[in-house]
């Protein structure tokens, strides 16, 4: 029998993906944009914090937003109500957006007359968490009705987010939820992760977002992170 | 859920390594994934076996070794391994601290194949 060799590699099993998403980020760097890749649940209420935030935003900071999810050419046409640039992907049934779909997104859209793009990942808590999308910023949404436990469920996607938006506060009076709990739970996993508390529907705490993501645009326009 | 394109990527980068180095064929795959990473082994195993058919990694078998979820105590330093899908408390064995970080769990790597 032929001797067996061992061949050393030790390379990312995402590596195309991985460096598709540094150039993406490079080439969003040198234009000064933005992007921030939105992940959430069905039904978490993606789209309606990027209505919210969009309006939050208006005149003062340009934003293009990229529609992943899937069979929402409903979410597109809501986006474009608000008068703001925005592509829709058409993803069928994959079950998250990487850098090469992004990519192609990112060429329908004029960068230099741009401040943000906001990426609506598909509605999934598991596998948009393991691709990297070029996007700068992660954010995830968790919604009252889906409960406190799922740090637990889904560590990696809150391991990987600068910011949750805990949406759907109206909820709280007649849900078993206890956002004190929800709130060590993610901490743990990620010291470094910002909370929201907002209600897209009342409009509560999405001032406190909109300011955060402004913020956010500001300081990567001067410094580039 | 995504384990295809899993599969596809390191069915890629093992016929590209095994290309290089003029193998015959390639017997063993090892992959390190980590803890956090909810991909479902046997499923990479299956997907490979069709994927890899009539190529040179035909037939070779995935080895993979799945690391811990380790936190690092931000008072003392310590590492220790955490099920984070049991436990609602992460806390430091040696210090009783509550603050800690992630130093391993998301790896997502293939590590070395065998060749004939």
């Amino acid at each position: 029998m032929a001797d067996i060799r061992l061949i050393e590699i030790k390379e990312e099993i995402f590596a195309d993906n991985d460096r598709l998403a540094a150039e993406i980020r490079d080439r969003l760097r040198a234009k000064g944009v933005l992007m921030l890749n939105l992940m959430a649940s069905p039904g978490g209420g993606k789209t309606s914090l990027i209505v919210q935030t969009l309006r939050g935003l208006k005149d003062r900071v340009r934003t293009a937003v990229i529609e992943g999810d899937i069979d929402s050419i409903v979410d597109a046409e809501k986006v474009a109500e608000e008068g703001v640039p925005a592509v829709q992907l058409r993803t069928g049934g994959a079950c998250h957006l990487d850098a090469t779909m992004v990519e192609m997104a990112l060429r329908e859209i004029n960068l230099d007359a741009l401040d943000l793009v906001i990426v609506e990942n598909i509605g999934n808590l598991v596998c948009p968490a393991e691709f990297d999308t070029g996007a700068r910023r992660n954010v995830m949404i968790l919604s009252v009705p889906e409960g406190d436990d799922k740090p637990l469920k889904y560590p990696l996607m809150f391991t990987v987010c600068d910011a949750l938006v805990v949406n759907k506060i109206d909820y709280l009076a007649v849900a078993d939820f206890d956002t004190t709990l929800l709130k060590e739970r993610v901490l743990k996993l990620n010291p470094n992760i910002r909370i929201f508390e907002v209600s897209c529907k009342t409009g509560e705490g999405i001032p406190a977002w909109v300011d955060w993501l402004k913020e956010g645009v500001t300081t990567f326009k001067k410094s580039g992170s | 859920m995504h384990e295809l394109p899993v599969t596809e990527n390191i069915l890629k980068v093992v016929l590209r390594h095994a290309g290089e180095a003029r193998a015959a064929r390639v017997v063993g795959i090892s992959l390190r994934i980590g803890e956090l990473s909810d991909i479902i082994e046997e499923w990479l195993q299956r997907y490979f076996d069709y994927l890899s058919r009539g190529t040179l990694a035909e037939g070779a078998v995935l080895r993979i070794e799945r690391v811990p979820v380790i936190f690092r105590c931000e008072g003392c330093g310590t590492s220790f391994p955490v099920k984070v899908r049991e436990v609602r408390d992460i806390l430091c064995p040696s210090c009783g601290g509550g603050k800690a970080s992630l130093v391993s769990g998301r790896e997502f790597f293939i590590k070395n194949i065998e060749v004939i």
